[in-house]
Order: structure tokens, then C-alpha cells, then sequence
């Protein structure tokens, strides 16, 4: 029996060091596999790893953040955080996929797009919002799975997609618990507060209709099972697939744009009643 | 609500704003940037730039003066925000903080949108209002720019948004965030009939809006010495552990950065703005010449 986990034990299991990354599911999942490297702009950033493969007979496009498992390997990677360089690699590889006319696999895992001087200079705020410009117009079906922790526009960034999959355990915020802490009551201790009320683990996702698919995680996290987690997930992603290939590219893209259109909680109120008495009569 | 628009004013003058003018506080305005202190009206007059150079912040209300006179009617003005997440914490009550908000601005959200005129053409436009808990965005914020973008589409007007926001709504979490691809996705349906988006970044844009629309723009201006980023200053000196250049993320160092068109001063907008418009609405040689403004 599985005890019921608090969103910040999610948040530690998500961040487990053994939870499986990106290439451990290209590892397992995939028959053939070459990653393909830099932006051809201005450099490789290793925090994302993007390529093509095969799965099940099908050729793909993957593109997942990748983090490290020892403090070396981190600092090459980042720690999963990717810079501009990183998005328009994955922009190139969206382009790729819609040339050759190959689905996309998406796999997220960061805590958010990294945040230095030197991506600022490089435009880390345009990067993001021209993969998503370029995610919401591809003409090829695109999947996510958030594998381990979707942080903010740096999750985004390769997750605009048909269907979103989340791990059992995953979680996907507006912001990572520290810093919605720190926005919101200028203390980042207050980390697991700020998970909680933020509800940004699966299963509040999915309550609120952002996301699509739970994958079943083995009891306390799928470090338990890397393999086996992953070969589930696997067959998920491919009968996702095997529904969107089967549409017309304009049903398919009529699709994801009513998928993100109808987002958002809002009510529509009588202009008038401003005047009458209600709170926003002050004007 | 309607009278707080028919209060516009006529030419591209800071709309009247009576939260201002209550105290006498307010007669004499301190500039935050050299520490002056202007007239009030004098201050006004001058669109709240300081002697100094400094571009004060303007209210969605103020910003309306930079449409044609008696132009602006405002759109989609009956969307109210709702509290997703129910979100309580013990520093903080979204729900509390909508109606404090509500009550000091005059408005449901954090934008005001419409149809207005810039030298006679015809555009679409959105505006934020930074009082309203930091111009933050959330559902009712993208849901607006959606509907501009998708009345812009049907119209076939260019878009203006006038943009301060610190990023996206905390307090709505992943809803907000998917406001992100939302508006990306109507913008990239208006970009199809080649009517153009014109952003401008006034002080501040971060987070969520820089990493949408108000960077795939087709035209990105901004105000001198706004400051523009998508991670906050405080954040990357806590990354970085040392303090950063003065001008770093400032208007004129996204535009050496390549990441903006141009900068801007606040009394050349309206010429700018009718202008650049007129290339793409009127692209004919032969057509009429452009009207001086007004």
C-alpha cells in the first residue's frame, strides 16, 4: 500500500539523484539514437539533450533536459537549466521534425531556464517565446512528459504540445517551491509551503485540466524501478503517438490551439455592476 | 467603469487619475530617478518625464492619451479573475488581494483593452495597469491579449500591446502560466493576414510577458532606461553572488543586445507609432500622404 505523499515529498522525489533523466530513457526506449548538438548560432548547451531516434520501428525526434547524477557533472550540465543556446537547439530539432516529417517526443526535467548574465544578454526571454510560437504552429505532433520537475517558462520552453504526460511523482510549477517562496513572501525556507498551495503535482494538474495522462510511478518513486518506469511511460508516449499521427495536420493543429485557448479560470462580470454597490464600484 | 473612459484625455496627455490628485502630497511629484520635484502639472504636461530624462511609470488609464481623441472604447472589459487554486497562505490570500487591487485601480484585472486610432489607423490594443498587483500575469491578462489578437485577426488591424508587467501570476500557478502559449498562439494566427504586432516595453517587462508576446513581436520598442529581463536583477546577483552593471537589463542595453528594434522617448511615441503603421497598412506607393498629427 503506498502512503500518501505530501507535494513537497514529490518535490524530493522528482529531484531524486537516481530518478531516471532524458538519456536513460533514450537508453531504453530507443532501438537507434544520435544526439545532434548546438544551435549553430552560438554554441552547445549540454543542459538539453535533442536528437533522432527510433521507437518501436518509428523514427523521432527526442528533446529532453537532461541534469547530472554527481556535482561534475552538473556543473557541465547546469543542473538542468538550460540558456538560449539550449532553446534554439531545440528550436532547430522543431524545425527538423516539421522538414522530415517526424513526431516529436519532449521529455522535461529543470528547475527553470537558467537565470544569468549572460543568458540575459543572449535573450532568454526571446528564446522561450519563440519555441513556444514555434511549438504552437509545428505541424507535427508533438508529446510531453514531465519527467521530473517542470519549472516555469523553463519547462515550457519544450512543452507546448498536443498532449501533456506527467510522472506520478513529477511536478510542474509557475515557479520552483524556493523561488515562488521568495517571490511571494521574500523567504525561500517557506519552499514547502509554496508547494503545496501552489498545487503543482500531478494530480492537482490534472484536477485542473492542464494535463493529460498520469504515468503510474513504483511505490516511493521511479528510482525504485528506472526501467520499468520508463518502458511504461514509453507505451503511453507511443499510443499518444498513434492517436495524433492518425489526424490531419489541420485537425491536429485546430486541436492544440483550442487545447491552450480555453486555458485559464476567469468569470465574466456585468460592466455596470461596478457602480451598484459591489467592491469595484470605487472608481 | 464607462466613466472612468470617458475621462481619456483628448490629446496624448496622462489621463486624469484621480488617485492622484486627492492629497496634496501629490501637488509636487519627487522624480525616483534624480530626486527632483516637479509640479505636478507641470509634470503631467511634460507626459511624467522628469527633467532629468527619467520616464515615470504611467497608469493603463494615462496611457490612453496616446490614442487619438476620443478613440478608445474599451473590449472585453466584463472578465473578471478567479481565485483557481483557492490560495491562502498565512502571508498571503489572493482572493483578499484581488479585492485590494479591485478597489485601488478601478479594475477587474491588470489590463484595460480595447479599439483605438494612432493618427487616423485603426489598431487593436491592450495596456497593462502595473498597480494591479505588479501587472502580473494571469487568466484574465492572456485571455485579453488573446481576444485583441483574435479581434485584430478578424478586423485586420495591427495590434498595440503597452506592456509593464513583473511577470506572470504566482497566485494562479500553472494556469498563468499557460497564458504563455495561449497568447503565442493567437499572435501567430494574426501574424498569417500580415497585420503586424507592435510591442512596447515600458518599465518594467519580465518573466512571463518577455518570454511570450511581448518578445515575438514583430516591432519591439521601448522606453528610455526601462528595464527589460526575464530573470529579476535579484535572482541572477544571488546566482552570481556580485553585483551587476548599472545599465544591465535597461532598455538601451537589450538594444546594443540586439533583443529590441529601438528605444524611444515618450513624446515621440505617437508619430512613431502612426508611422511604422502606416508602412504595413498602407503599402501602396500611390497611396495618400500621412497625415500630420494632430
Amino acid at each position: 500500500m503506498k502512503t500518501p505523499l505530501s507535494a513537497w515529498d514529490k518535490v524530493q522525489i522528482s529531484r531524486h539523484v537516481q530518478r531516471p533523466r532524458t538519456l536513460d530513457y533514450v537508453r531504453v526506449l530507443c532501438d537507434d539514437f544520435f544526439e545532434f548538438h548546438g544551435d549553430r548560432r552560438f554554441a552547445d548547451d549540454a543542459a538539453i539533450v535533442a536528437g533522432v531516434g527510433r521507437i518501436e520501428g518509428q523514427s523521432v525526434v527526442i528533446i529532453g533536459h537532461q541534469k547530472g547524477r554527481d556535482t561534475r557533472e552538473n556543473m557541465r550540465r547546469n543542473f538542468g537549466m538550460p540558456k538560449p543556446e539550449g532553446y534554439r537547439k531545440a528550436m532547430r530539432l522543431f524545425h527538423h521534425a516539421e522538414k522530415f516529417a517526424l513526431p516529436v517526443i519532449c521529455l522535461i526535467d529543470t528547475p527553470g531556464a537558467d537565470p544569468s548574465m549572460e543568458s540575459e544578454s543572449r535573450g532568454q526571454g526571446n528564446a522561450i517565446a519563440e519555441n513556444i510560437l514555434v511549438m504552437a504552429q509545428l505541424r507535427t505532433p508533438i508529446v510531453s512528459l514531465v519527467i521530473g520537475e517542470g519549472g516555469s517558462g523553463g519547462a515550457l520552453a519544450i512543452g507546448v504540445t498536443d498532449r501533456i504526460l506527467m510522472l506520478e511523482h513529477s511536478v510542474y510549477s509557475v515557479a520552483a517551491p524556493e523561488a515562488s517562496a521568495a517571490i511571494l513572501w521574500r523567504d525561500s525556507s517557506k519552499a514547502p509551503d509554496a508547494a503545496k498551495t501552489m498545487r503543482i503535482t500531478a494530480q492537482d494538474l490534472k484536477d485542473m485540466n492542464i494535463i493529460d495522462t498520469i504515468i503510474p510511478e513504483p511505490d516511493g518513486g521511479a528510482h525504485n524501478d528506472g526501467d520499468g518506469t520508463i518502458r511504461h511511460a514509453g507505451v503511453a508516449i507511443m499510443q499518444t503517438l498513434d492517436l495524433l499521427n492518425a489526424l490531419p495536420t489541420s485537425v491536429l493543429l485546430d486541436q492544440r490551439y483550442h487545447k491552450y485557448r480555453v486555458m485559464g479560470a476567469m468569470k465574466t462580470m456585468p460592466t455596470n455592476q461596478l457602480s451598484t454597490g459591489e467592491p469595484l464600484s470605487f472608481l | 467603469m464607462k466613466e472612468l473612459f470617458r475621462r481619456a484625455p483628448k490629446a496624448f496627455t496622462p489621463g486624469e487619475q484621480t488617485r492622484d490628485q486627492d492629497t496634496p502630497d501629490n501637488m509636487w511629484v519627487k522624480c525616483p530617478s534624480c530626486g527632483d520635484l516637479t509640479y505636478h502639472k507641470q509634470l503631467r504636461d511634460n507626459l511624467k518625464v522628469c527633467k532629468c530624462g527619467h520616464h515615470m511609470r504611467l497608469s493603463a488609464v494615462e496611457w490612453q492619451g496616446l490614442f487619438d481623441s476620443e478613440s478608445f472604447s474599451e473590449e472585453d472589459g466584463d472578465i473578471a479573475p478567479l481565485d483557481p487554486l483557492n490560495f491562502v497562505s498565512p502571508k498571503d490570500n489572493y482572493a483578499q488581494k484581488l479585492r485590494d487591487s479591485q478597489l485601488q485601480t478601478g479594475l477587474y484585472d491588470a489590463m484595460i483593452s480595447g479599439k483605438a486610432s494612432i493618427m487616423g489607423q485603426a489598431v487593436q490594443v491592450t495596456v497593462t495597469e502595473f498597480d494591479f498587483i505588479g501587472g502580473s500575469m494571469g487568466s484574465v491578462f492572456g485571455e485579453k491579449i488573446a481576444r485583441a489578437a483574435e479581434r485584430a485577426y478578424e478586423r485586420r488591424v495591427p495590434l498595440l500591446t503597452i506592456n509593464a508587467s513583473g511577470g506572470a501570476r504566482m497566485h494562479e500557478g500553472v494556469l498563468a502560466l499557460m497564458q504563455l502559449p495561449k497568447v503565442n498562439l493567437t499572435l501567430a494566427r494574426l501574424g498569417t493576414i500580415g497585420m503586424p504586432h507592435i510591442s512596447l516595453m515600458t518599465d518594467p517587462c519580465y518573466g512571463g510577458v518577455l518570454a511570450s508576446y511581448a518578445s515575438v513581436a514583430d516591432i519591439i520598442i521601448a522606453e528610455p532606461g526601462a528595464r527589460i529581463g526575464f530573470a529579476g536583477r535579484r535572482v541572477i546577483e544571488q546566482t552570481i553572488r556580485q553585483k551587476l552593471p548599472a545599465n544591465f537589463q535597461s532598455a538601451e542595453f537589450m538594444l546594443e543586445h540586439g533583443m529590441i528594434d529601438m528605444v524611444v522617448p515618450r513624446g515621440d511615441l505617437r508619430s512613431t507609432l502612426g508611422r511604422l503603421f502606416k508602412l504595413y497598412t498602407m503599402r501602396d506607393a500611390d497611396a495618400s500622404p500621412l497625415p500630420t498629427d494632430v
